[in-house]
């Protein structure tokens, strides 16, 4: 007994300290912390010295002067005399519509191309496999340059502009469309849209909660949509006409009113959600595949319609293999908007550049960059997180 | 039921056998099957016979038959260059392609140089061959030969010495070589820094572990295109003002970082694959951090993580294309530089036809072996 206790503590008398595996951990860290501080005290004071030589002072001042630049697109008004902040404000708002637009597009493209290629029928799903085949292996910046020049050569200019019923216009110029015009009694048809869909919610919530009690079911989706959709049509036809519509005029050498798609857009929507729904169609149709044959056996034969398999069985557990690397294509599509810059649309990126070339301030809008692309990725994982987390399998 | 009544009786003559009916076996029951299978498969197969119709053959049309391959006589002749005006409309102008082919792939690169750019990729080739898909017991000199002489020896000969070879300046550089140029340095710089990057993720000590995390998720959640803009701007400004860093290298000082942090990601996914009792069977071993890194942990993950690495280079080359906007004349902007020519005004859809071809064959083919690999490097482990 004596003896094992001695042993013991020769043995753990004396490690050299070098050996001792927690100290070599706090020294390696030590090392690195004191390396990255040297390696950023150098980076600052390499740039303190270079702005003064170039005399670029530091600060986000520069975002109330004067822009002396125009935009082609904008959801909010600037002309020529607005402040470089109100157009890096335009800029971001255009990466977000491109960035909706996009999610929204290849999200129902590639829903419908990944269930295209797991079709029975041989065309359809060779000509998924072709499509998916195609537009992953070529780089989106191509893909957005074909259709940028497809657009304006293939459609033709303002004067032979195709018109459908008087109403559409396609030129090169982009796709006019009627614009709706709010008349004077258009909030009460809002209002009734708003009760709408809130008597929609609670024929939905009735429904489900019958249906647990008693086992009746109902058709609360059709009920509710009728609702929505003729209540505020209802409201709206009993009041006159509350919506005008402005039409498209060709005047001069474009058209004038109306609502535009401009090519720039067009061919961004076109190039975005052809692009990304190749990769979307692959998840989804791994995601179905990962499903085993005998979920859909299971409910087939239990009854269930094969609609109502899909809908009640094959989806929900698809949704769950699908979700995540959903989420990386949804990041994928709002980095991927900042290339619309080479085609002429004015997104966040572009307009940095322009004003970064006007005013020198490279820190201060790379930075703006930075941040904004970075707050963006972050909201868009934790939306699609949360909904994981939502769709996500509870276990007993 | 007895015996006799399922086997022939043996007074009769045997009769050859019947073919399968027609509506189980043969074409027939094949075009049924596949395409005619319900009402609304009929449907579906006939919007997709109008779609193959209405596109595929204007498609060939445009690039196969209308399409523009030979020059005109007074231009063999010599009397005059060939312009757009040359080729015929409603089909694809490839005269501009055979014109300008040798500036889509050297760029500016001096005509009597242009032996070294093929020599150092013919190289490259071999390196990546036998890292791959070559003979097991080389692949350790491949991977010297590739990470290792290959930069060195690379550089050497596309940018020269000014003694044995002539120095080409890399604003000489560009077609799709600079494009091969940034997809290389990225995946040979990228492996090594990602591995680092990799195990600093996956590592106990916590502020190792934080700025792993850090650099990592800071360079993916914001595009490539900032990244290069960042690194083009920002990199004069972080080094000594004596210090001139060409765009060139600032951009491909983007370009490395951006594709390290995708490539972590990917080796730690091949790190967490490694089952524990592979840890620590080392450790037991007596085998330190490293030792159990390289000769257990490490081989084994890369292995299983190799289709992953090259799914990151086939979008990494596709993204290569983005060091136009900073003003490097790659492979399609090389392209694009030739419709700025005043003879070749309109020729815009025929470049991009190409480019688009170019990049699809590259990008495919590499998809295919990526799967190729995939399934020769699944022996055994994946049946369990």
């Amino acid at each position: 007994m004596a003896e094992i206790s001695a042993g013991h503590t020769t043995h753990t008398t004396r490690v050299a300290w070098w050996r001792d595996e927690r100290k070599r951990a706090i020294i390696w860290q030590l090392v690195v912390i004191a390396l990255l501080l040297l390696g950023i005290a150098f980076i600052i004071n390499n740039m303190i010295i270079n702005l003064r030589t170039l005399g670029v002072p530091l600060g986000f001042d520069f975002l109330d002067s004067t822009a002396g630049f125009a935009v082609s697109f904008s959801l909010i008004p600037v002309d020529l005399n607005s402040d470089i902040g109100r157009l890096i404000l335009t800029g971001m708002l255009n990466t977000l519509l491109a960035a909706a637009i996009g999610i929204v597009f290849s999200t129902i493209l590639g829903f419908l191309i990944g269930v295209m290629r797991l079709s029975h029928n041989y065309l359809v799903s060779r000509i998924a496999t072709v499509y998916v085949e195609t537009l992953r292996n070529v780089p989106l910046l191509v893909q957005l340059l074909f259709w940028y020049v497809a657009i304006s050569k293939l459609f033709p200019n303002v004067r032979q502009a195709i018109n459908i019923g008087d109403l559409f216009f396609l030129s090169n110029r982009g796709i006019y469309s009627p614009r709706p015009v709010a008349g004077e009694d258009f909030g009460i048809v809002l209002i009734a849209l708003l009760i709408g869909i809130a008597c929609a919610v609670g024929i939905t919530r009735w429904a489900r909660r019958r249906q647990m009690a008693t086992g009746q079911q109902f058709h609360s989706f059709w009920v509710g949509l009728g609702v929505i959709i003729l209540l505020p049509l209802l409201v709206g036809l009993a009041l006159g006409s509350p919506i005008t519509w402005e039409m498209p005029e060709l005047k001069g050498f474009n058209f004038q009113g109306g609502l535009v798609l401009q090519p720039e857009l067009a061919a961004l929507t076109l190039g975005l959600s052809t692009y990304t729904a190749s990769f979307i169609a692959e998840i989804v149709r791994g995601g179905i595949m990962a499903i085993s044959h005998g979920q859909t056996e299971a409910s087939l034969a239990l009854g269930l319609k094969q609609s109502w398999t899909l809908r009640l069985v094959i989806v929900p557990q698809a949704l769950r293999v699908i979700i995540p690397p959903l989420t990386s294509q949804y990041l994928n599509v709002a980095k991927n908007s900042t290339l619309a810059g080479i085609i002429g649309y004015p997104d966040l990126y572009s307009i940095i550049g322009t004003a970064q070339n006007q005013t020198g301030r490279a820190v201060e809008n790379v930075a703006i960059l930075m941040v904004f692309f970075l707050s963006l990725s972050l909201i868009i994982s934790l939306f699609m997180n949360w909904y994981n987390r939502r769709i996500a399998l509870v276990e007993r | 039921m007895t015996e006799e009544t399922l086997t022939a009786p043996p007074t009769e003559q045997h009769k050859p056998d019947l073919p399968p009916p027609i509506s189980v076996a043969g074409p027939i029951a094949w075009l049924r099957e596949n395409l005619f299978a319900s009402p609304s498969d009929i449907v579906l197969t006939a919007l997709c016979v109008a779609l193959i119709y209405f596109t595929i053959p204007p498609l060939i049309d445009w690039l196969f038959i209308s399409a523009t391959w030979t020059y005109p006589t007074e231009v063999i002749l010599g009397e005059r260059a060939p312009a757009f005006s040359d080729c015929a409309e409603g089909g694809a102008c490839w005269i501009f392609v055979r014109t300008r082919i040798g500036q889509m792939i050297f760029g500016f690169y001096p005509e009597p140089e242009r032996w070294r750019v093929i020599l150092s990729f013919v190289i490259g080739a071999i390196g990546i061959y036998g890292l791959l898909g070559g003979p097991e017991r080389f692949r350790k000199y491949a991977a010297y030969l590739f990470f290792l002489v290959f930069p060195i020896l690379s550089f050497w000969l596309l940018r020269g010495d000014g003694v044995v070879l002539s120095s080409v300046t890399t604003d000489q550089w560009g077609g799709f070589m600079l494009t091969l140029v940034i997809a290389l340095v990225g995946i040979v710089l990228s492996l090594p820094i990602g591995i680092v990057l990799a195990l600093g993720r996956r590592s106990k000590l916590p502020i190792i572990h934080l700025l792993c995390v850090i650099f990592i998720e800071f360079v993916r959640g914001v595009p490539l295109i900032t990244v290069i803009f960042m690194a083009n701007l920002m990199v004069p400004l972080f080094l000594p003002p004596d210090m001139d860093v060409n765009v060139l290298l600032r951009v491909l000082i983007g370009t490395t970082a951006f594709v390290s942090a995708y490539m972590a990601e990917v080796v730690r996914g091949g790190l967490q694959a490694i089952p524990k009792g592979q840890f620590e069977g080392a450790m037991a071993l007596g085998l330190g951090y490293w030792q159990m890194m390289r000769l257990i942990v490490l081989p084994q993950a890369l292995r299983i993580s190799i289709p992953a690495i090259v799914n990151t280079f086939i979008g990494f080359f596709k993204d290569t294309t983005l060091v136009a906007m900073v003003g490097l004349y790659d492979f399609l902007n090389m392209v694009r530089a030739g419709f700025k020519d005043a003879n070749w005004v309109g020729v815009e859809l025929t470049g991009y036809a190409f480019c688009a071809i170019v990049y699809w064959v590259c990008c495919f083919s590499m998809s295919r072996y990526s799967m190729y690999l995939e399934r020769k490097l699944h022996t055994g482990h994946k049946k369990r």
